[in-house]
This record gives C-alpha cells, structure tokens and sequence, in this order.
C-alpha cells in the first residue's frame, strides 16, 4: 500500500514531522519500507495559458505561441507540440526553470525566432514514464501559479508493508483511522452522500451462493459520456499510489478502492444478457480474463454470470468481453462482500493476485458496500455524467460475518503484556480502535467493528493494547530462571565432539543443499530411491540427497576449478530415502579427501592421501564412540566406490557405513584430477559410548612377545587380528600388526604379518613357559583360521 | 723404585690433564688407582717399612691419592661439559622454521553462529531439539494456526514432496512436535535447515533457522522482551540499541519483530540497514492460544512465547559477510576465514 502523505494529511493530520510520522506508523505494525518523493524535485515552472498560436516562418513543425500568466505580461514560446490550442492551460518553464534531470531552461532562439521557455510533458516533469504531447492543466488552474504547488508535487509516498492481518489498513480511511487511534485525534471519514435516482430501472441481480457472496449491490447507470476524461487530480492521486489511468469508469473504481479499500467492478450494460447472477462455475466454462488469459472453470470458481455465460471471475478480476471501453455509455457497477473465507487462495488457483482479491481474501468490511456504491456512483456523475438508477441489494444476512463479542480480563492484560495498565486506558484504548465495549466484573466484553477481521479473540485484543500503547513503552524483565540441574548423558557422543576431532584432523565443515541433481544420485546410490520434489528451484536441485557424497562431490569439484587441488571436506546432515513406501530421515556424518594427505610442507615427502590416512580419520570418530571394537571393515562393492578400495563398516545391526575411493570411472566422469576418497557413516551408529569401567592394574611386569607369520596375499590382515581377538585369551592385554612384509624370503604371493602382543597377568609374573604356551596357541589359532605360517 | 711419591704424581697430573675422552680417563685412573695401580701399589708398599715411618707416609700416599682423585673428577666433568657442549651445538635447530603435520580445518560460519546461539541459550537453560526436514503439513502450517489458503502460506514459497508432506519452511513445526510431546514447563530452542522455494541475490532455497519457545505458568511479553534483548546484547558483545515492532505471525498473539540498531553503521543509516539504522533479525510473540489448544496444552493456566531467528542473517551482521549465497558454495577460501 503507497500512501501520498497529502492525502493522508487532507483526512487526519497529526502534527509530526514526515519522518516522525513514518516512525510511528513502523512502529504501531505498519511497517514503512520506503518514502519516496512524488516528483523528482524540479522549479521554475508556472501555470500559463496559450493565448494565441502562429506557425513559425521557417519551420513547419513548429508554432510559435504566446503564453499570458495574468500578470498583464505575456511570453513568446517556440513549440514543436501538436497536441496545444489556444485557451489550453499548460506548465511552462519560464527562463531560470530547473528541470528533472538538470535541464536548465533559459531565453533562446529556435530557427532564428526567440522563444522565452518551454511547455512541459509529464515525462518532462518526471510525472511520467512517458507522455503524447505537452501536459494539459484543468481550466481552473490559477494562471502564474508555481506548478508544484498546483499539482502538490512535494508530496511523499510512503511505502508500507502491511501484515495479512490489517487488511483495515488497505485503504487510505484505514490508515487515516490508524493515524487519528496512534495520536488520539479525530479524522475525516470520506462523504459518501446518497445519490437519487435518476432512473427506476433496476437490473435483476441473483446471488446463487450465498455462503460465498453474503451481499451483492448493483447499478445501472445510463448514458455515460465515453468522451469524458478523468480529471487530473483524481489521475495524480492514482498515479501516487501507483496506478495507471484507464479511462474515467476504471479510474472511478480504483479510486475508490484505494480511498474506501471496497474493489468494484462497472461492466459494460450493453454487453450483458439477463439477470447478473453470483454462482459457482460449471465445468468446463470459460473465461476470457481483462488480461488477455482464458481460463478453465469448475465448481471451485465463484463468478459474476448472465444468462450468456461467466462475466467475471468474482471478487478477482473481470472478463474481456463484458468490460467498459471507449464507447461505453451504460454501465453496470458492482460492489459486493465475498467472503475472505472462500475467498483465501481463489486467485492464485488461476496463478492471479489482483488488488481487488488481495482485498477480499483478507476481508473488506462488509457494511461498506452501500457507502462505496454512492461514492464511485457521485465520482462517475461528476466525471463522466449519466442517469443512475436506484440500488439493488441483495443480501443473505446469516452468511454475513458475525461480530462476537470478546470477553477480555483485566488481569489477563496485566498477566500478558507484564504491565500493570490501568482500566481506564484499556477502555480509552479500544474504543478508539473502534469497539464496542460493555462493562463486565473482570473487565468488559468488547466487540469489534467490521472491518477487523484479524480481531476474534482475547489475545488480539491484548496485542492491540501493547501495540498502541507501544511495545517499546513495555517492560523488559529478565526472568529470574529456576535453573534445572542437568548435563547430557555421559554414555552419548555429542556431534560437536566428532565435529571437533575432524577440524583438528585438517577438514572443513561443509554445507550443502540437502536437494540436488538427480542424475548424480543415479550414479552414487542408483539401487536407493530418492525422494523428488514436485516443485524444485531447478532440476539440479531436484531430488532430496540419498547421500552427503553428492553435495560433497559438488563442493569438491567447485573447489578443484578455483585452483585448491587438496580438498577435506565433512558435513553432517540428514539424507533422505524411501523405503517401502516410507520416508526415512537419517542423520549422517560424510566426508571427503582429495589431494595431498598434508599441506605442502618442508620435511615430509610429499604424498597423496590414500585409503589409510581416510580410514585413520575415521577409526579416530570410531575411537570417540568406543564401538570400536564392535564395528568392522569389510570389503564390499557400492556403486560409487572402486571395487579394490571400499569398505562397509559393519555393525551388529547391519552396515552402518561406507569407506573407499570413488570409482575411477565416476572419478574420469566428474573431471578429478585425483583419486578421492569419502566415507559416511550414519550418525546413530557414533553417538553411544560405554561408561567407562575401571579394570585394576597388574602389580607384575608386562611381556611383549612379536611374531610374524605368512599368509596368503587374499587373506585380510583384519581377518587375522580378528582370530587373535576372538581368543579373547586373559593373558593377552593388546595385539597389534605393526608391519607388514612383502618381496625377498617371502614367498609369491603371500605377505608376512608381523604382529606384537602385550601379555600380562594380574596375579603373578609371567614365566617365560607360559609367555611361550600362549604363543602357542595363538599361531595354532592362525594356522587353523588364516592358514598362517610362523615366519622364520 | 725411581720415580718419588711426587714425581709420580706428576706424571699421573699430566696424565689426567691430558686424557681427551672419558674411557681413556677411566684408564689412567685405573693404571693409578686401580687394584694394581701405581698408587695402590704405593700403599702396598706401606707395611715394608719401618713401623715408625709408616704414620706419615701412609698420611703421604693418601694425601696424592686425594689430589690425583679430585683432579679426575674435575676432569671427568670438565669431559661430560664438553660433550654436552658438543652435543648442544650439533642439535641446533633454525627454530623459525614452521612446524610440521596436519594443520587444524574449520568449522562452518552456521555451525560457529548456531554453537554461541546454542551456548547462550543453554546457559538461560534452554535445551535443543530437533525435528525432520521433510515435514507435515499439519505440523508446519496447521498446527502453527496456518490453515490452508492462508495468506501467511503464500509468503512461505513452500517445496512440496506430495499433497500432504513438504520440506519444512520454519523450524516452529519442533515447538509443536515438543509440545506434543510433553507437558510444561519447556525451555527448548530448536536449530536446523529449512527451505523456501526462492533463491536470487539475498535468498537460497535453504538456509538455517532458530526456533525457541519458553511455556511455563507465568511467562510474559516482559520476559520474551527481556530474553531476547539479553540475547542480542551477548551475542553482538555490543551494548546495542534493541526494538520491538508489532508485527504477525499466525501462531503468535502478539507478535513483535526485533530489530537491531544497525551493527555496520552503528545507526547512522547505511545501504545494509537501507538508510533506516535498523536492521530486522527476530520474529517472536506470545504462543497463540490456538496453537496450545492444538497440543493440548491449556492456554488459561500456561502462556509462553516463541521466537525465531535467522542463523545465516546472523552471521552476516557478526562477521561483515556480504554474500549469502557464500554459505553454500563451500569455497576454501571462505571456509578458511572462520577458523
């Protein structure tokens, strides 16, 4: 809503600076996003009237014109306008204007004849985009009177943004109420005097849905003048508020729309057959719409209908056929309340949002259809002319909104707002806004005028209170807190701790779109179905994420084409699955490696990341949980990874995680230079961990013992830790591979393990006839399981 | 038997004074102290004479040995210092050279912000909770007092999944999700991603939220005001000035927008608080009754306000981040910078 701060002025005028008045609108709830000038500043130019015109000796486009300002002195203007006649009034830049832009206007010559200013467009004047021909002044405007002053161009616009639930404030009555409750002042309701009959012919109005259309007034006015122009001042007005002129009939009803906040709508009488009818569309009728569109209908659609068909979608905008135009000269005006309950979202079915349903859809006051009905009928006959016919109403009173009073308590009011308010101003308060209050032992019961739909309930009432009487004027308290004792649970891995332990380890935290491109999915996770969206930005950010790799993926690659070629990215999030027909949400912990494993650095052989320092990464998140131990490497095959180089990450309740490098086919496909290398682990596997449970110290001395064995190249190193494991023999503290041996003395393929174990026994020291028993055993065990041989 | 007792010490002097390593001052030390050396002998020597002589020359022979023993230890340790020395210098290190490893990452600007909100929140005692992304539509629009056709609905440019789920455009639908879960009184602030289907110069189809909500028997305006100006005042580490503006929201009742004075220009009126020295950075208000009677949570004996804000906003005010599209091209260079 634009608001010209010299109308508003004209209706409630409260003695505030512009800025000060802005200020208080912002901060009653009005918010104010811009002010702007009605025209851009300019001087210098005066009402003058074209006394006589003679064409110019050597120029056939130009006249030469004499301009009188009623000061008994005339001016001699040259002018190349085709639109002047001798008594027209127009703006003229006498020598010494100032024009918008910086055009500095002075005595000159054109084609050898002089020419003492210039006569001004609306585009010259910065009033318009552009303008035909040089602006005409109405008859009365007073001769030599500074244009700005006639015109009120130091005018400000002011911009508000207004809450879905001030549709009160739609209008420039709503705001001048608002302004006169803000500073307490009384204001100037627009006159809206009745207009008599000039006719009794009544055009039949039906309302067939009630419910949707509570009341319906309609018109005929008869023999309109389609040569009539809108005046200048109701064109300014319009202009201010941002609105074209369309012809005096349009103008009419969008004046009055901006001034009372009621939508109208004047369709051309010779254009309709029949009774106008409110009702419900049938299938498949059509409509051709005032901007060009056509439109299907069905039974959701409410329209304005004759006996030919839909005139007009209702309360939203009206159709081509039956529209005013130029020869227009009986006119069917309409004012109606549809109902802001059918009317939510009526327009945006047909993708439409007019000034007229933004109105509707948040509720017009529905006892203003007879004022605005006077009104836009007096504004046509002064403008255009014509012999209006009486009113016909049709109403449904019982669909008609009701204004239920509203208990509110005083205690309520004080227990809310933490302010001890005073009856008195709660009264004094409400009864500006407009209600109706009616004493009640715990304070009163208040009902709302019309045109508050927003107000309904005790709440609203209270919100008004600390809205005028000011939210800054509130208190602040700092609550005194009864603070609860209590930590997080010790046996849980806070993200944070993880997040942490990766910072520390080189890696930035990533975060990307949880959508992304389809197509990057099929190749990640094609046997996993993803989740589309029905309306998404872009295709590329189509498809919720089945996994972080593919965000991950893309974040690497951005970095790789600015020249950073060593990436270590994690992220932690949600991705999003189907599975059998359900939605899973599963928080999930990713990451990336590609590049060098360290910084480029003096001293260390520069190498790039491998499989190893990943896993190191990850076994350290493992480490925090405690899981350890129960969560396993195996090899497995997932689509996205090398089939040499992946890892599942196995748990009791199945695979929990994935750790390997891309497919070198997806590596070529996606441009890296570089093997990458990624994991993602579900979130829920890392975040339990066990209490810790003290085992007493051995008094004697630990025994390390190393072995190395053989076994074939196919037999995993985790296989044979593993076997040692599930000895779970009581001497064995800690066993550990510490190298691994290929190539001279050893046998092709196979590879020799060696492995180091810490024994220690807590009663007594080990004897060397026990240390080498275990020994024993333990190679029994791998030369049963992995079929390992002792190295010698 | 040539050499005296005193040219025999001379000899084992320069012996000492001459060793140039440890060991080889071990062998002189043996070769005069040692079970057969030259002193020892000496005392062997003792008994061969007369009983009246032995007195003084016993007292001679060990008075030697005395000398020739501290000679050696201020030998050996003359040795020790000098290996040490040695040592010292061979080990010399340019200490200017960088140190070597993994160098530390960083955290992402949302997660450093969504951490000291969580800090300070937690420290009002407010717990966190979290919510699914992809959300009902009862629990993000319905519940939130947003009925279908709602005007609110067409400012959320929502991404739909199907008729009845979507990607949640708020992170309020926790507040009722926790709600529904438990009886007050609840302190809880709930982080997370959200979406609008909207993204151009100052917008991304996702980005993070804060939604924070306080019901207990008797929580007023005053306190939302008075927590959420503590809140703003620590966060910035700024005694900045702080404003509550009605405003609307469906599920609260009333409704305020909070707006900061300008952190870039300090109120003066700049191009980030477009000229106004405010910038816009919470909404709250009070839980809207309908919104209890959708938990079931009786709005006559409980009140409670709720607030929500905008982590990205946030950051960009608190580290001078001019771009929000930055947040999610995940750039090195900028990730570098919140280290």
């Amino acid at each position: 809503m634009r608001v010209s701060e010299t109308w508003l002025r004209e209706m409630v005028d409260p003695s505030l600076s512009r800025e000060d008045l802005v200020a208080q609108l912002t901060m009653a709830g009005l918010e104010v996003e811009a002010v702007e000038l009605a025209a851009p500043p300019f001087g210098g130019v005066r009402v003058g009237e074209i006394r006589d015109i003679a064409p110019h000796p050597d120029a056939d486009r130009l006249r030469v014109c004499r301009l009188d300002f009623s000061d008994g002195e005339t001016l001699q203007i040259v002018t190349g306008a085709a639109n002047i006649r001798v008594g027209m009034r127009v703006p003229v830049a006498v020598a010494g204007a100032r024009l918008p832009g910086g055009m500095n206007i002075g005595q000159s010559k054109l084609r050898g004849v002089p020419s003492a200013g210039m006569l001004c467009s609306e585009k010259e004047l910065g009033l318009a985009e552009s303008a035909e021909g040089i602006m005409e002044l109405p008859g009365d405007a007073p001769l030599g009177m500074d244009v700005r002053d006639f015109l009120r161009l130091d005018d400000a616009l002011i911009e508000l943004s207004l809450t879905p639930n001030r549709a009160d404030c739609l209008s420039m009555e709503g705001i001048a109420r608002e302004v006169a409750v803000l500073n307490g002042l009384d204001w100037n309701p627009v006159e809206c005097a009745s207009v008599s009959a000039e006719t009794t012919e009544v055009w039949p109005v039906e309302i067939e849905a009630p419910e949707d259309c509570p009341r319906y007034l309609g018109r005929l006015i008869r023999g309109v003048d389609p040569a009539a122009v809108t005046p200048l001042w109701m064109k300014e007005r319009l202009r201010r508020a941002g609105l074209r002129s369309l012809g005096p009939l349009v103008d009419v009803t969008n004046y009055v729309l901006l001034e009372l906040g009621q939508p109208l709508h004047a369709f051309d009488a010779a254009k309709l057959s029949g009774a106008v009818r409110v009702r419900r569309a049938r299938e498949g009728e059509r409509l051709l719409l005032l901007d060009d569109q056509e439109i299907m209908l069905d039974g959701e659609a409410l329209v304005i209908a004759d006996d030919s068909g839909p005139l007009a979608l209702a309360g939203v905008m009206g159709g081509r056929p039956s529209a005013v135009s130029d020869s227009t000269r009986d006119i069917f005006l309409e004012c109606a309340f549809f109902s802001p309950t059918f009317m939510m979202g009526r327009a945006r079915r047909f993708g439409l949002h007019t000034d007229s349903s933004h109105r509707f859809e948040r509720g017009v006051d529905p006892n203003l259809q007879r004022r605005a009905m006077e009104r836009a009928t007096g504004l046509i006959l002064e403008i255009a002319g014509g012999r209006p016919g009486p009113v016909s109403e049709r109403v449904a009173e019982s669909a008609l909104p009701q204004r239920h009073p509203i208990s509110l308590r005083l205690e309520r009011v004080r227990k809310i707002l933490g302010l001890p308010f005073e009856a008195q101003e709660v009264a004094s308060i409400l009864t500006r806004l407009g209600l109706e209050l009616e004493a009640t032992p715990e304070g009163w019961r208040a009902t709302p005028p019309g045109f508050r739909f927003d107000l309904g309930l005790e709440a609203d009432l209270i919100e008004e209170l600390g809205r005028v009487h000011g939210y800054d004027n509130l208190p602040r308290r700092s609550p005194a807190l009864a603070s609860t004792l209590g930590a997080p649970s010790e046996t849980r891995v806070a993200l944070e701790r993880i997040q942490d332990l990766l910072v520390d380890r080189g890696y930035r935290e990533a975060v990307t779109y949880s959508f992304v491109d389809r197509e990057i999915l099929d190749r990640l996770t094609p046997e996993i179905a993803a989740i589309p969206l029905k309306n998404p930005i872009s295709a590329e950010l189509g498809v919720m994420r089945t996994t972080l790799w593919a965000g991950l993926l893309r974040a690497a690659q951005f970095n790789l084409n600015r020249r950073e070629a060593r990436v270590r990215l994690f992220e932690s999030g949600l991705r999003f699955r189907m599975q059998n027909g359900a939605i899973l949400q599963e928080r999930c912990l990713a990451g990336l490696v590609t590049g060098l494993v360290v910084d480029e650095q003096w001293g260390i052989p520069s190498r790039a990341a491998d499989y190893y320092d990943v896993k190191a990464d990850l076994e350290a998140v493992l480490a925090l949980s405690g899981r350890q131990e129960k969560l396993r490497f195996a090899p497995a095959s997932h689509p996205a990874l090398h089939p040499g180089q992946s890892a599942a990450i196995l748990a009791a309740e199945g695979t929990v995680g994935w750790l390997g490098m891309l497919h070198p086919q997806l590596e070529r496909e996606l441009d890296f230079p570089a093997p990458v290398f990624l994991f993602e682990m579900e979130q829920a596997a890392l975040e339990d961990r066990a209490l810790p449970a003290f085992r007493p110290l051995s008094k004697f001395p630990p025994v390390r013992r190393d072995i190395a064995v053989v076994v074939e190249e196919s037999t995993q190193a985790g296989d044979v830790l593993q076997s040692i494991a599930a000895l779970r023999h009581p001497l064995i503290r800690h066993a550990w591979l510490f190298d691994l041996y290929r190539g001279q003395g050893i046998e092709s393929g196979c590879k020799s393990l060696a492995i180091g174990m810490n024994l220690q026994d807590p009663e007594e020291t080990l004897t060397d006839e026990r240390v080498d028993a275990v020994v024993g055993e333990v190679l029994q065990c791998l030369a049963r399981e992995c079929r390992a041989q002792l190295r010698i | 038997m040539t050499a005296t007792l005193d040219e025999l010490l001379v000899q084992a002097m320069n012996e000492v004074a001459s060793a140039p390593d440890a060991p080889q001052l071990e062998q002189v030390k043996a070769r005069y102290l040692g079970k057969k050396g030259a002193f020892t002998e000496w005392m062997k020597r003792l008994g061969a004479l007369p009983p009246d002589q032995r007195p003084a020359m016993g007292q001679a022979v060990n008075a030697v040995k005395d000398r020739l023993q501290e000679a050696l230890d201020a030998r050996r340790a003359a040795l020790e210092a000098a290996v040490f020395e040695q040592r010292l210098v061979a080990e010399r290190v340019d200490v200017t050279l960088p140190g070597r490893g993994q160098r530390a990452g960083g955290l992402h600007p949302v997660t450093r912000t969504l951490r000291r909100i969580e800090k300070l929140f937690a420290s009002a005692g407010f717990a966190v909770a979290e919510g699914p992304e992809i959300e009902d539509d009862y629990h993000n629009f319905e519940a939130l007092n947003i009925p279908a056709h709602h005007p609110a609905r067409a400012m959320h440019d929502t991404f739909y999944v199907d008729e009845h789920l979507l990607l949640r455009t708020h992170t309020s639908p926790v507040q009722i999700r926790v709600m529904e879960n438990g009886p007050p009184p609840l302190r809880v602030i709930a982080p997370g991603r959200v979406y609008r289907c909207d993204s151009d110069l100052t917008h991304t189809p996702m980005f993070h939220q804060v939604e924070g909500f306080w019901v207990d028997e008797d929580v007023s305006f005053a306190d939302l005001k008075g927590i959420l100006f503590d809140f703003l005042r620590n966060f910035f580490e700024k005694d900045i000035q702080v404003r509550f503006r009605p405003s609307y929201f469906p599920f609260t009742e009333p409704s305020a927008e909070v707006d900061i004075e300008c952190v870039i220009c300090g109120g003066e009126g700049c191009r980030v608080c477009k000229g106004t020295g405010w910038l816009e950075v919470m909404g709250c208000g009070m839980i809207h009754p309908r919104v209890f009677e959708f938990v079931n949570i009786d709005a006559e004996r409980f009140g409670g306000f709720a607030f929500g804000m905008g982590v990205e906003r946030l950051a960009m005010l608190r580290y001078g981040i001019n771009d929000l599209r930055l947040f999610f091209e995940n750039h090195l260079k900028f990730l570098d910078q919140f280290d």
